[in-house]
């Protein structure tokens, strides 16, 4: 069936791979008729789809060092979208985006705007220069562009801080995930996700992880999109949600003000009844809820962090050529586009189902007992993601009376809406691949820099291939085992660390990265200094908001890469005028990126 | 001035023309979120600036995107600074 290189037939594999899990959702619904339990389906979602990943992964092990640190250089534009897409969409987009969107409206889409945003300036500022330049990481193009292994090293630090910060998060998503589907205790599912990530980037580097992301995304776009058109046709909203549910924003406004919203609120005492994590609805849907200052900030911190996280731009060295980098920018935009529009849509369909006393679902305005009663209800509320209480004694559920996690929006939505639970399986599986490919992604990210980086640039630059990988692999472990034991103690929400991740990388990164290419006179001082100033100013920056401080400028601890990219910019700048300037071989150098066409800067192999 | 110094310029000015107009659909518009929300501008029905939150700016962006692309293609065609297919 299948002939020829595997690159050649990337459609016709995976097209039967599409096929394959398609029937296998039939296959699981067709059992949950025959009565198997909604457990075992879970069981089952979750499993099959991890050993599929994990046998990818097998078959793309690799012994060769351009394969494991960039996939060979051969992944084609269209297929390097969706690897991307799924590198980037975390299991915080997968989980926690709708229900962000729904308790907090307006205000919360800055994020929206800003994580699609920052792909042009991916497009425009950097990927294709970061490929001609034909580096493993991106520490490696510092390192190089700059000279010195003081501008290498003070990259490494940035990567490492962020993409740190950023992938407790996601092995905490994907424990989580497992700890739900697999019905094991956290701190044990913690681990089993763990084991599933490394079993799909130990043995093939940059190939294994391209290749399972591929197949990750496919997973999750279908987990995605199947409950939002299939509750939007079900509730006659409209057969193509994107498009048609007008009426149900207007609606949701009239029932918001029928319902007292933030009329009625409810006392600090009888908050305090509510479980931890949960929140009512607060915020009208659809309208403007903040000021422009926190909305654009917030926005500009999403899109100079998405143009400086290494896990997304390292992607980027896989593509053939600079060309099909520049395109392979706006086919992960497209990909990721697909799933970022339908989280408003699910919001609104979930918070609709909800509220509204037409719909059979509807359960505002009824009797307090009639909830509790209520088969779901019972589930999510053990679960702890769901709570109602009778704050005013009257037997009937008010709007300021019920509260939701914000995981609920997606991994409840498809059962309140009636649909069978082979798609909340479905839905398990997605999140369980978002989480899975963006960790893998992170984790491949610090090691290779480590590895690369660290070891054989700064260490031993006479190791040999063989003895490169081991370091690697090894590295690849430590971090892994590492990320897990911080997710296990449970630290920080899922969605406050990505947020922190974006902010570190922006300002340790963005301006080095930017000016590298955009300024000739950048030289290593100024790049040092840039790097690690913006960095410890960043940081202090919030530490001292997070201790009380009054702050400034509006600059919260979800912006404080405002604060640190700015520091970094005016130090990298003046620190590079009062020093020299770099020497003819490096401004050649520099000449030679901005050119796409002919040899890499560094060589095929380093 | 050198072929390469009229391609670099080109591009750059390709740059410019991409984040202004990014900055427009990504910042811009946000200061006047409000007003366009009151505006009877109703893009399939939904209220102006949710309407840009949930679709608008982050298709714009993909459009961009895509149009940069070949716009910057050409620039590399016209200095026949383009790579060689079996690259």
């Amino acid at each position: 069936m299948i002939k020829g290189k595997f690159i050649d037939n990337l459609p016709k594999v995976y097209g039967i791979y599409t096929g394959g899990f398609l029937g296998f959702i039939i296959l699981m619904a067709i059992a949950e008729q025959a009565g198997m339990s909604a457990k075992m389906i879970g069981i089952f979602f979750v499993a099959f789809t991890v050993l599929i990943y994990a046998l990818i992964g097998y078959l793309s092990r690799t012994l060769q060092v351009d394969a494991y640190y960039v996939a060979g250089r051969q992944v084609p534009t269209v297929f390097n979208g969706m690897a991307t897409a799924a590198d980037w969409m975390s299991g915080a987009s997968f989980v926690a985006m709708a229900g962000g969107i729904y308790f907090k409206g307006y205000g919360y889409m800055a994020l929206l705007v800003g994580w699609t945003g920052g792909y042009v300036l991916v497009a425009s500022l950097l990927a294709p220069y970061l490929r001609k330049f034909g580096c493993y990481t991106v520490p490696d193009f510092i390192g190089t562009r700059y000279g010195g292994n003081m501008a290498r090293l003070s990259a490494v630090i940035v990567l490492t801080v962020a993409s740190f910060t950023y992938v407790t998060a996601q092995i905490n998503a994907t424990g989580t995930i497992a700890s739900v589907a697999l019905d094991i205790p956290f701190n044990i599912a913690v681990y089993v996700g763990l084991a599933s990530i490394l079993m799909c980037s130990m043995l093939g580097g940059m190939r294994a992880v391209t290749w399972t992301q591929v197949a990750q995304y496919i997973v999750l776009i279908i987990a995605y999109l199947i409950p939002v058109f299939w509750i939007s046709n079900k509730i006659g909203a409209g057969f193509f949600p994107h498009f048609m549910l007008a009426d149900e924003v207007a609606r949701i406004a009239e029932l918001e003000n029928q319902f007292g919203l933030g009329t009625i609120k409810n006392s600090a005492a009888d908050l305090a009844t509510v479980p931890k994590g949960l929140a009512g609805i607060t915020k009208a849907h659809s309208d403007v809820n903040t000021t422009p200052w926190k909305f654009i900030s917030l926005a500009v911190c999403m899109m100079a962090g998405t143009a400086s996280l290494p896990h997304v731009m390292m992607r980027y060295f896989t593509t053939p050529s600079v060309k099909a980098a520049r395109r392979s920018v706006g086919w992960s935009l497209f990909f990721i586009f697909l799933l970022y529009s339908s989280a408003p849509m699910l919001a609104t369909l979930s918070k609709l189902s909800l509220m509204d006393p037409n719909l059979s679902t509807g359960i505002i305005g009824k009797s307090i007992a009639d909830v509790q009663a209520i088969d779901w209800y019972q589930n999510w509320n053990q679960a702890n993601l769901m709570f109602v209480s009778d704050f005013n004694g009257n037997g009937t559920l008010e709007l300021n009376e019920f509260f939701m996690g914000g995981k609920a929006v997606v991994l409840a939505t498809p059962e309140v809406a009636g649909l069978p639970y082979v798609i909340s399986g479905l839905v398990a599986a997605g999140g369980m691949a978002a989480a899975m490919s963006t960790a893998d992604g992170l984790v491949l990210a610090i090691s290779n820099a480590l590895s690369h980086d660290i070891y054989y640039k700064m260490i031993n630059p006479k190791a040999e291939t063989a003895k490169r990988l081991i370091v690697a692999r090894v590295l690849l472990v430590i971090i892994g085992f590492a990320g897990a034991t911080i997710a296990a103690l449970e630290i920080q929400g899922i969605l406050g660390s990505v947020i922190w991740a974006f902010d570190f990388a922006m300002s340790g990164l963005f301006f080095p990265l930017v000016l590298g290419v955009w300024w000739k006179r950048a030289n290593a001082q100024g790049a040092v200094a840039g790097m690690l100033l913006g960095l410890i100013s960043g940081s202090a920056y919030l530490i001292w908001v997070r201790n009380g401080g009054a702050g400034f400028w509006g600059v919260t601890q979800l912006t404080f890469g405002i604060v640190g990219s700015l520091v970094s910019l005016v130090s990298m700048i003046v620190v590079s005028l009062i020093t020299k300037a770099p020497d003819s071989a490096t401004q050649k150098m520099v000449d030679e990126v901005r050119v796409p066409s002919g040899k890499t800067v560094l060589g095929k192999q380093h | 001035m050198s072929k390469q110094a009229q391609h670099w310029e080109k591009t750059r000015n390709l740059l410019f023309v991409t984040l202004a107009i990014w900055f427009v659909f990504s910042i811009g518009i946000f200061f006047f979120a409000t007003e366009m929300n009151a505006s009877g501008i109703k893009p399939f029905g939904y209220p102006l600036t949710y309407w840009f939150t949930c679709q608008g700016s982050l298709g714009i962006f993909v459009i961009l995107i895509f149009w940069f692309a070949g716009r910057q293609e050409k620039i590399d065609e016209e200095f026949g600074f383009t790579e060689r297919e079996d690259d």
